[in-house]
């Protein structure tokens, strides 16, 4: 009896956190009602069967349960009940399926006015490849990837020079305009999903998917990996800003070709030490770092995560919050920069200063750091040398003070949670395993034993050179 | 998958019909009517050794059609992919394992004539046969290493070698069989024993000599055609 | 034979049924260790099954207690989540519910009920338990290898699963692969045990027609996992190859950084259709025993015979046969050919249809019938209403284009834990009720069972059920946290936090239950040869519990099916499948 009973509670409370719970399709962002229908008719088909069998078994719980004196009844088939029931059922898997298979009709056939998109996935961000003129995106394989090329394009196609490469994981789609979005990976399987949109679809490393759909709302969406792909698969995620024609094609305009980024010209380590000398009297004139004045130490750091930085203070991404005054204070320095070949000098000049010990201002427990930091292995690198390739500056003899503040700043998301810090974000993620100070001690003490010289960093920097 | 697909579907489909003959017509509800004693369900034709190998043989067959599918959708797939060339020692390796599986199968009319050594000599050069196919094989794989083609560059020769490893594995298997019968028949124990023993061996290598030549077929023999045609 | 006169008190003679040489061994190791009795390496499998299966209950905690909680506890970092939801994942699948259920319950029942001494090949079926443990015992060892267990999920997707970036990279992706490869040379052993004993060994009378569900349904599944299970050796065959050698099977050409060694053509696609060729037979290899055992718990608690027995046995065949075919549904969204979802999601619903055939049959013998709430009926009926819903909810994800908003969400995981997780445990909770009085020759303590079972069927339901809905919402599985997702609405961070409170409720009723399989052994109530009344022949042994052999002198003769139950004009309300028809007490 008492199972009887709580087979009810139990249908009609599924029934009821279905009707009621707040937990639903997000609002739908694009042309896919028919995907939310089929969704629907699938609620309500197997709804219905799922309370139909509950109640009959129900009543036959409740009706035939064990009494001394009665027997039950014996038949062994009912080949008229057995057929009707077969028949049903097979109605009701056709009104399931006929919906499904007409909508997959039209998700895999993309429309002819669709423009195109490639998505490019990479252990643990996304970046994005537009076409260009000519309406074609040029060959790219993994295997060119290199600095210099970070889409692996083929620089022997003409169709690839035009391409308009946006190497960050924001994105901007007009409204109201079909978008066929090509997927491509350049290490392991991605899966780039945007629940309001619906569709969704592997990113596969060695071939080409894609999927397509029409945002039909503005404003911005957040675009995650739904597909394992290693240690910070939870942190891999991107921005798409769905904006009117006229913003996406000032945006788009904005954002550098192939040819034009392969045609600039590199960063010159004389011209960057003249403007060092602003530099100095904070960071100090090895660019070691000064306590003092609240300034970390800049040697050592790659030059493409020290653009990137000289950019989000530039632009307000970084440095903004009243909660980081230190960062207040490099804003305007950053803004006094405007010339973009200027800001690659003197990244170019910082590469060339020599790293030196720092001292140590810290106390933790370096082996739980130890425990800690395997998971900050797999971006900076197991020596704390860093890896361009993860976006990941070095941490290996940085001042370990400051590790301790920008720790605190991303956990608490005074960094990395403006929109425009592109892989401040991710970090805001990855903090969120120190749960208290002392593990940040602790992780920030075991970076300080590290010389970030492993063969790996060598390695790499002999490819830098190349 | 076609080609796992196609095996697994006879294969299902002859199982499932078999099935459904049994149960078809037969009305389970219905006991045995009085005086009457029920009926054997086992058959002396499918003895369980007899059963057990064709079962075996079954999901060995499942094993290879699978590798062969991953093989042809490898082939079709990769960007470029280069033929290996066919070493004559091949050909020679492929005669042995013939005799190999004939000299067995002479054991075996050997057992069931009860002509003692027959069935010896039958085993041994059946035993010596196979050892030498695998050595033969060996030879192959260092001849493809010494010509350039490494498991690491060339994914043909990676088949090659993954496909032929887990052939020799099975003959290594039966010839653990093999050396039984042969210390059986050492021992004097009486022949009629030995009869299904080694029909089944005889049987178990008839069987590998046809995977093998499958194998052989698609690896090198027609691999050209076929990677036209998956093209 | 059928010139022989009929006598009421004539048996088959002992040889006509084939009958076997038995080692019986004298010492306590040669019975209890290397034992060579079918029913004492049933017990070895299900209670190394057990010990490996509390490991990954211990990994799930772990990880629930992070996603319940991910601010306060700091037990483990994302690198030991993930290999936590690897190694549960695989655990629990291979090791646990197919050891179980076909190492287990194939081994315990298969020579009983069929009327047995043993099985064909007792050497071989001793084999594959060594080898089932030795693979245990590979795979446990993946935890104290440098850099710990593999962390690319139970699906050990290429090229993640062998590239940096991914935790057990260097030593646990090699000894999960090996052990699986152990595993399955283990399981063809014991499988072929299986098939040849029950098309080959049955004792006289016992056709086809009058095999239990039970067996019908260990029977299909070791067919199918006999072919199935090759594409997964093959599969880990070919990574291993991938991993130790260079070869690229699998691994396509990666960016340099995360590899050591240059790859080019490799097709990670490949990969994902050998797994789930394996894969999706698999969750029927699960399913096909548990629906064979809840038959007959259901048809003897009941009193009735099973509704369509016919029906049944054909269902079983053709959901077999079919789920060879419908493997490509757990790849919509995989990047694979977007053509094969039109094939792939007709098969696919086309299963459904036996499989909703089986649940009206359970539903309609409960109708009518006499239900005896016993522990056994319980967990029956917990598992059929967990099952529909985990059925129901198959519907949406094998649906192609329902699945594309929801796969790789946390309504895959909800649906997958209802229908093969929490379902078969359910059949396995019940089925040992049901059987221990005969493995042990006492009953196990009620009081303790319904508190065990209360919590179980609640709690899970708890668990899983909500998973659908934050699954709708779009919330991504294999997440270590989730932080401030702009989709995720901040209540589901407090639904979070409820499902690992009920499942460590859960957990802790399950050391109730292994509490009451000790005791019991020691101070359960007697059970006698037959407590429940149920016809097939493992309840009519002589002794309880059954010596190595069986059954005594001679072989029981099986005269009618498994399901007389309350036959008209019969006295008894049962008659046991070797009662001859002239020894049936009728009404006068």
């Amino acid at each position: 009896m008492a199972i009887a009973i709580a087979l009810i509670v139990l249908a009609v409370g599924s029934v009821a956190f279905y009707l009621f719970s707040p937990w639903h399709l997000t609002p739908l962002a694009s042309n896919w009602e028919a995907i939310d229908l089929t969704v629907s008719i699938s609620f309500w088909v197997t709804g219905f069967v799922f309370v139909a069998v509950t109640l009959f078994m129900v009543i036959a719980l409740i009706r035939f349960r064990y009494r001394g004196d009665r027997r039950s009844y014996y038949e062994p088939e009912n080949k008229k009940l057995e057929a009707w029931l077969t028949g049903v059922t097979t109605v009701g898997i056709v009104a399931l399926l006929a919906p499904g298979l007409f909508v997959w009709g039209s998700f895999v056939s993309v429309p002819e006015d669709a423009h195109e998109v490639e998505v490019v996935g990479q252990q643990w961000h996304w970046s994005f490849r537009f076409p260009g003129e000519d309406g074609t995106l040029g060959a790219a394989r993994s295997g060119l990837v290199d600095d210099d090329n970070p889409f692996g394009i083929d620089p022997e196609d003409p169709r690839g020079q035009d391409d308009v490469l946006v190497e960050s994981p924001r994105v901007m789609l007009p409204v109201d305009r079909p978008v066929k979005m090509s997927l491509r990976s350049k290490d392991v399987i991605h899966n780039f999903k945007v629940a309001p949109f619906r569709t969704k679809m592997d990113v596969v490393p060695g071939q080409t998917s894609y999927f397509w759909f029409t945002p039909t709302q503005t404003g911005e969406f957040e675009a995650v990996c739904a597909e394992l792909c290693g240690i910070a698969h939870f942190a891999m995620r991107g921005k798409v800003e769905v904006v009117e024609q006229a913003t996406f094609d000032e945006w788009l305009a904005e954002q550098p070709t192939f040819a034009e980024l392969a045609g600039r010209s590199p960063g010159d380590p004389e011209a960057g030490a003249e403007q060092f000398a602003v530099c100095v009297t904070c960071h100090g004139g090895q660019g070691q770092g000064q306590l003092e004045n609240n300034a970390p130490r800049l040697a050592g750091l790659d030059s493409d995560y020290l653009k990137r930085q000289l950019r989000n203070f530039r632009t307000g991404a970084r440095g903004e919050s009243e909660a980081d005054p230190f960062g207040q204070q490099m804003r305007p320095f950053a803004v006094s920069l405007t010339d973009a070949q200027a800001i690659r000098d003197l990244a170019a000049f910082i590469e060339t200063l020599p790293v030196e010990p720092t001292r140590k201002t810290i106390v933790g427990d370096a082996q739980r750091g130890a425990r800690l930091y395997r998971t900050c292995a797999s971006c900076h690198g197991a020596e704390g040398q860093g890896m361009p390739q993860f976006k990941a500056p070095r941490l290996a003899g940085m001042n370990d003070w400051y590790l301790v503040r920008q720790l605190q700043n991303f956990r608490e998301g005074v960094r990395g949670r403006h929109p425009d810090d592109l892989y401040g974000n991710q970090m805001v993620d990855m903090a969120q395993i120190l749960v208290d100070d002392a593990a940040l001690r602790d992780v920030t003490a075991y970076i300080a034993t590290l010389d970030g010289n492993s063969t790996v960093a060598a390695a790499d920097g002999q490819s830098t050179e190349e | 998958m076609t080609v796992s697909l196609v095996f697994l579907a006879l294969l299902m489909m002859g199982f499932g019909f078999w099935l459904f003959r049994q149960s078809l017509f037969v009305q389970p509800w219905v006991a045995e009517s009085a005086g009457q004693l029920p009926a054997l369900t086992v058959s002396r034709r499918f003895t369980a050794p007899r059963l057990g190998l064709v079962v075996f043989m079954a999901v060995v067959t499942s094993l290879f059609a699978l590798m062969i599918s991953a093989y042809l959708m490898r082939m079709a797939e990769a960007p470029q992919w280069e033929l290996l060339p066919q070493p004559n020692l091949l050909w020679v390796n492929t005669g042995i394992l013939l005799i190999g599986s004939l000299a067995l199968q002479s054991a075996w009319e050997g057992a069931r004539r009860e002509h003692r050594g027959r069935l010896q000599g039958g085993l041994a050069v059946g035993a010596l046969c196979t050892l030498a196919f695998l050595v033969g094989q060996y030879l192959v794989w260092r001849e493809l290493l010494a010509a350039g083609y490494y498991l690491d560059t060339h994914p043909a020769s990676a088949f090659f070698v993954i496909m032929s490893v887990l052939h020799a594995l099975h003959l290594i298997g039966g010839l653990g069989v093999v050396a039984l019968c042969l210390q059986r028949v050492a021992r004097r124990t009486s022949l009629a024993q030995l009869v299904e023993w080694t029909g089944l061996c005889t049987l178990y290598w008839h069987f590998l000599y046809v995977v093998w030549l499958v194998l052989f077929g698609v690896l090198f023999v027609g691999a050209a055609p076929l990677y036209a045609l998956c093209r | 034979m059928g010139e022989r006169e009929y006598d009421a008190s004539y048996q088959a003679p002992p040889a006509e049924t084939g009958e076997m040489e038995l080692v019986h061994a004298e010492t306590f190791i040669g019975k209890y260790i290397w034992s060579q009795d079918a029913k004492v390496i049933a017990i070895q499998y299900m209670l190394t099954a057990t010990a490996i299966g509390l490991v990954a209950l211990a990994l799930s905690i772990v990880m629930r207690l992070q996603l319940g909680f991910p601010d306060t506890f700091s037990l483990i970092d994302p690198a030991e989540y993930l290999q936590s939801v690897s190694m549960h994942g695989m655990i629990m699948v291979v090791y646990l519910l197919t050891a179980f259920f076909l190492g287990g319950f194939g081994n315990y029942l298969i020579p009983l009920m069929c009327g047995t001494r043993d099985m064909v090949f007792p050497y071989l079926n001793m084999l594959s338990f060594w080898f089932y443990l030795v693979s245990v015992l590979i795979l446990a060892a993946g935890f104290f290898v440098p850099g710990g267990s593999t962390g690319a999920g139970w699906t050990l997707y290429p090229p993640q699963s062998i590239s940096e970036g991914t935790p057990g990279v260097d030593g646990g992706i090699i000894t999960m692969l090996v052990s699986l490869m152990v595993f399955i040379a283990g399981f063809t052993m014991g499988g072929l045990n299986y098939v040849v004993t029950v098309l080959q060994a049955r004792t006289r009378g016992m056709t086809l027609m009058r095999l239990p569900l039970t067996i019908w349904g260990i029977f299909m599944a070791t067919v199918m996992a006999l072919l199935a299970f090759p594409a997964l050796f093959v599969a880990c065959l070919m990574l291993l190859f991938d991993r130790l050698l260079g070869t690229s099977f699998f691994m396509p050409e990666m960016l340099g950084v995360t590899q050591d060694v240059a790859r080019e053509g490799g097709s990670p696609v490949l990969f994902q259709h050998l797994f789930w060729f394996f894969g999706h037979p698999e969750v029927y290899i699960v399913a096909l025993p548990a629906f064979g055992i809840v038959s007959d718990l259901i048809a003897t608690h009941a009193r009735k015979n099973i509704f369509g027995y016919r029906m049944m046995v054909w269902a079983l065949i053709l959901i077999g046969v079919l789920s060879f075919v419908v493997w490509a549904h757990h790849m919509f969204v995989s990047g694979m050919n977007p053509y094969f979802g039109f094939l792939f999601a007709t098969t696919t619903l086309i299963i459904a249809v036996p499989t909703a055939i089986k649940v009206y049959n359970w539903v309609l013998t409960l109708w009518r019938g006499n239900i005896r709430f016993t522990l056994p009926m319980l967990f029956a009926i917990g598992f059929l209403f967990t099952f529909l819903n985990g059925g129901l909810s198959g519907l949406f994800l094998g649906n192609v284009t329902v699945d594309v908003p929801l796969s790789d969400t946390y309504f895959v995981v909800g649906h997958f834990h209802m229908v093969m997780a929490v379902a078969p445990i359910l059949v396995i909770f019940g089925a040992i009720y049901h059987w221990y009085p005969k493995i042990t020759g006492r009953m196990l303590n009620v009081p303790l069972g319904q508190i065990h079972f209360w919590v179980t069927f609640l709690g899970t339901y708890l668990i899983y059920y909500p998973m659908h809905f934050i699954g709708l919402e779009g919330v991504p599985r294999r997440y270590y946290a989730y932080g401030e997702t702009t989709f995720i609405s901040d209540s589901v961070q407090s639904l979070n936090a409820f499902i690992t409170i009920a499942a460590i409720v859960v957990a802790l009723a399950q050391l109730l239950f292994l509490f009451n399989i000790v005791w019991s052994y020691y101070r359960g109530r007697e059970a006698g040869d037959n407590p429940w009344h149920a016809t097939t022949l493992e309840w009519q042994t002589a002794e309880t519990p059954p010596p190595h052999g069986n059954f005594g002198k001679e072989l029981p003769v099986v005269y009618r099916w498994p399901y007389d139950y309350c036959v008209p004009g019969v006295k008894a309300d049962f008659i046991p499948q070797n009662v001859p028809p002239q020894a049936v007490e009728r009404d006068s």
